[in-house]
């Protein structure tokens, strides 16, 4: 009755309404929609060969599989640490814990080539510690990790928050030691939203360019990911096989994005009566 | 948010120190650790060092032309957001779809792609690229272009934002605004505004953090020209590459400050709004 | 006795929920928790799960104690008000759920989780989701599945407060038939009075964390052993110092030496029964019941004087009640 209410349009005789639709459309397509074209056809322009040639060669290749393979480790990492992190946040009591769920949001304030600095500062050459991951593999992992750290956090904390405690109770009272809740309860209920955080993770993460840019080093077939390789077309005025490997990042984003909406849809199937 | 939970009934002892230890260790290396260091650096030999790695004319204009964008970059996308907003959640029309897809694009596009594509727009051999010359005017590696980017990457914030508080507080309150008289600007200005205020604030802080942040884009459109077309994330890049690390760590700290502010706001905003689910603070802030 | 509890006492924070109460249950018995909100009768029933631990005081089940054991090993069966169903699983798997913890066999397992299916009528209802049934199917799910492990004590947290009336008053009716068919020791926590009144074989009425009465549900009505206790169970009359009965007040056309004036705001005809509301010379409102008869042989009328007199009427002193003609 509600939802009727909210989704009554305004009467599109309405002079404002027009208005505004004209220029949402027009805001929308000059700055995302024509930028977005302009790459995927640029990728296409040449022929079918030439697009082939770009993706294929050895480099890109190479830029492809290492950036995929971080990001799935990265994806996995989060999956893990962030159901950990977001427990204690929500389940936990210890001291300063509001200000550890502030700080989380970090990754999100700051820049990423900040972020790469940082890194760079304690794990990198000059580090007080002695670790020297710089122009490593390792590196690569460190700054996606820092810059995906909220993802996965912040989609289990509501799920948690909400979960019926009623429900644990009952399958205590019922024989469930601490463990069996966990496993047969409480984790299949964050599920899905472990896997939103996941998809957003690994999205953030295949494309992230300013984070890894000082720490990785860049080195070709070693530490070269996407994004850098993308930059590296560009700056040697190949903009054709930058545009082309672009398209095939973009287009593995939405299929991840679309491929893991869909795992959610079926692990919550049992919501929808 | 931090709504807290009694602890679990018979959760081992044992077990929820491992947990304790983990997550925060890991936070403490990933995050806290790194970002101490980079103070500490900037300050181990004093003020004076660090200070005049920001004060000189480079540092100064990259400050300059990172404001610039950002004055630029978060009013645009506000009102877009605000307008989007309303129209995506009030209006019925088909495409909505599209609009919503396009809104989140920019979240699922990396920084460089984003670049390159308004270098194809814009740049020499690009669509407008001959227009463009013919008329003197120059779009990519310079400021048009940096702003251009910058909208593009901060667009989805306020939108999002507003919108499931828009679809929350449903439009009875706007048609019992109407049945007594107020024409749609009045509704607007005085209920509907009102009304998205919290969320509107929150969607301009993460703009503009996201503003401050951009990197990867801006790198390709500007042309890195120092003194010219370079925004402060730029210059870091710039400084660490001329092994100037006081300066680099420096110019850090300034962005880190602000970060560091964009986190205490964020958290007071948050106290402000009354929804239940803010947890998530917007996917994307900063690349 | 199959539950005693005995100085049970359990403080959140200064806020005290159970003050220092002792309870026993004889086994097989269906025993009511009554109670206004806030008089601790939920938390005295989580104490007796082991989902809540006293402060003070001992629990034992079945002879041993069992205070400081968890409720995984209590053998309680517990019902929640809003279900507690595992909605990402089957109603099978929920009915199972406490049989497959304890490593039973499937062939068991399914015989087990059918029969109770069947018991609690939803057969045919065993591959869907919790989220598919409606209020009154969920709660009859949880009930099987509290009873599948063949628990030792059933306990009900307010069961039918999540359902709308006639569901309520259905399932009421069916809990008794239930446990007349399979007696187990029962508690059932609730705040209405009627309910309380017609499914238990003994009601425990609590206020503010004490226990102020217990006994069968007609000797809390027809001796009430506070003033806390007449109020609360069953309709009544304040007269001056007295407390009388709808039932009890009696209306009479002419006055007699012991009756009072009053004039007849309304008269409520309620089927059989007949409310009539009345305003005293002093202003007090109260009310009579009358039968449908005997209204009509006084030809009852809004704004009417009558006089009444209390057939039966009950005063108390401190704690003591003393019933006087």
């Amino acid at each position: 009755m509600v939802e009727a209410a909210a989704a009554r349009p305004a009467s599109p005789a309405r002079p404002g309404a027009a208005l505004a639709q004209g220029f949402v459309t027009a805001y929308l397509s000059v700055i995302v929609l024509l930028p977005l074209a302009a790459v995927v056809w640029r990728a296409g322009d040449g022929g079918r060969r030439r697009l082939w040639e770009a993706i294929s060669n050895d480099q890109a290749l190479a830029a492809l599989k290492l950036t995929l393979a971080a990001s799935v480790a990265v994806a996995v990492i989060n999956a893990v640490m962030g159901t950990v992190i977001a427990w204690i946040l929500v389940r936990d009591r210890f001291r300063g814990q509001s200000v550890v769920n502030a700080v989380i949001d970090l990754p999100f304030a700051l820049p990423t080539v900040v972020a790469g600095l940082t890194l760079l500062a304690l794990y990198g050459p000059n580090g007080p510690v002695g670790v020297n991951v710089a122009y490593t593999r390792t590196a690569i992992l460190l700054a996606l990790l820092f810059v995906t750290l909220p993802f996965v956090i912040r989609a289990v904390q509501p799920v948690l928050l909400e979960l019926d405690r009623e429900m644990e109770e009952a399958a205590a009272s019922l024989g469930a030691g601490s463990l069996t809740i966990l496993r047969r309860i409480v984790l299949p209920n964050l599920v899905p939203a472990i896997l939103s955080g996941v998809a957003l993770a690994f999205a953030r993460a295949i494309g992230e360019f300013g984070a890894v840019v000082l720490i990785s080093g860049n080195l070709p077939f070693r530490t070269e990911v996407a994004s850098v390789y993308i930059f590296g077309r560009i700056e040697s005025g190949d903009p054709q096989a930058a545009a082309a490997i672009s398209t095939v990042l973009l287009a593995i984003s939405l299929a991840v994005l679309f491929g893991i909406g869909g795992l959610r849809r079926w692990a919550t199937r049992y919501e929808r009566a | 948010m931090t709504g807290r939970q009694k602890p679990a009934p018979n959760s081992g002892r044992g077990g929820r120190y491992v947990l304790r230890v983990a997550g925060l260790g890991y936070l403490a290396l990933l995050l806290l650790a790194p970002l101490s260091l980079v103070f500490w650096r900037t300050f181990e030999h004093g003020l004076g060092p660090a200070w005049g790695a920001v004060s000189n004319p480079a540092a100064r204009h990259a400050i300059l032309i990172t404001l610039v964008i950002t004055a630029i970059a978060v009013p645009a996308n506000t009102v877009f957001g605000v307008v989007c907003a309303i129209v995506v959640v009030r209006h019925r029309f088909r495409g909505k779809g599209i609009v919503n897809a396009l809104v989140d694009l920019p979240l699922a596009l990396s920084p460089v792609v984003v670049g390159l594509a308004f270098l194809l727009l814009y740049g020499q051999s690009g669509w407008f690229g001959s227009w463009l010359t013919e008329h003197g005017i120059q779009v990519v590696f310079a400021l048009p272009g940096m702003v251009l980017v910058t909208i593009f990457v901060s667009l989805p914030f306020v939108v999002r934002e507003v919108v499931p508080v828009l679809r929350e507080i449903g439009t009875e309150q706007e048609q019992a605004a109407s049945t007594l008289g107020a024409s749609s600007w009045q509704t607007f200005r005085r209920i509907t505004l009102p009304a998205i205020r919290w969320a509107v604030t929150y969607g301009v802080v993460l703009t503009t953090a996201r503003a401050l942040g951009e990197f990867g884009a801006v790198s390709v459109i500007s042309g890195r020209i120092v003194g010219k077309t370079e925004t402060m994330t730029l210059h870091v890049q710039e400084r660490y590459q001329a092994f100037d690390y006081v300066g680099a760590y420096a110019s850090a700290v300034v962005l880190a400050l602000l970060a560091l502010t964009t986190l205490v706001v964020l958290n007071v905003v948050r106290r402000e709004e009354p929804r239940g689910d803010r947890a998530e603070p917007g996917h994307e802030a900063v690349r | 006795m199959a539950i005693a509890l005995n100085q049970v006492t359990k403080r959140f924070g200064s806020f005290v929920a159970v003050d220092n109460v002792s309870l026993a249950v004889a086994g097989g018995s269906l025993t009511a928790l009554l109670g206004p909100s806030g008089s601790g009768k939920s938390t005295l029933l989580r104490i007796i799960a082991g989902l809540e631990q006293p402060d003070a005081g001992e629990v034992a089940i079945l002879g041993h104690d069992a205070t400081r054991v968890p409720p995984q090993k209590r053998g309680v069966g517990f019902v929640f008000q809003h279900y507690a169903a595992f909605k990402h699983m089957t109603v099978f798997e929920n009915v199972a759920f406490g049989l497959r913890v304890r490593k039973a066999r499937q062939a068991h397992v399914r015989e087990r989780v059918h029969e109770l299916l069947e018991l609690v009528q939803l057969s045919g209802f065993a591959d869907r989701y919790p989220a598919q049934l409606s209020g009154g199917q969920r709660q009859r799910m949880a009930l099987a599945r509290a009873l599948a492990p063949e628990p030792r004590v059933l306990l009900l947290d307010e069961p039918f407060g999540a359902l709308d009336a006639r569901v309520r008053k259905g399932l009421r009716a069916w809990l008794r038939r239930l446990h007349d068919e399979i007696p187990v020791t029962t508690v059932l926590v609730t705040h209405d009075q009627e309910e309380a009144m017609e499914v238990a074989d003994r009601i425990a009425l609590m206020n503010e964390g004490r226990i102020e009465q217990t006994g069968r549900p007609r000797d809390l009505y027809e001796h009430p052993a506070s003033e806390f206790v007449m109020t609360f169970i069953g309709p009544v009359n304040r007269l001056d110092e007295s407390y009388v009965r709808p039932h009890d007040l009696e209306l009479h056309l002419e006055p007699n030496g012991t009756t009072r004036e009053a004039m007849i705001t309304r008269v409520l005809h309620l089927g059989f029964e007949v409310r009539v509301e009345l305003v005293l010379d002093d202003g007090a409102a109260v009310s009579s019941q009358v039968t449908r008869d005997e209204a009509e042989a006084l030809d009852l009328e809004d704004g009417q004087i009558v006089y009444v007199r209390p057939s039966r009427s009950t005063v108390f002193e401190g704690t003591r009640a003393s019933a006087d003609r």
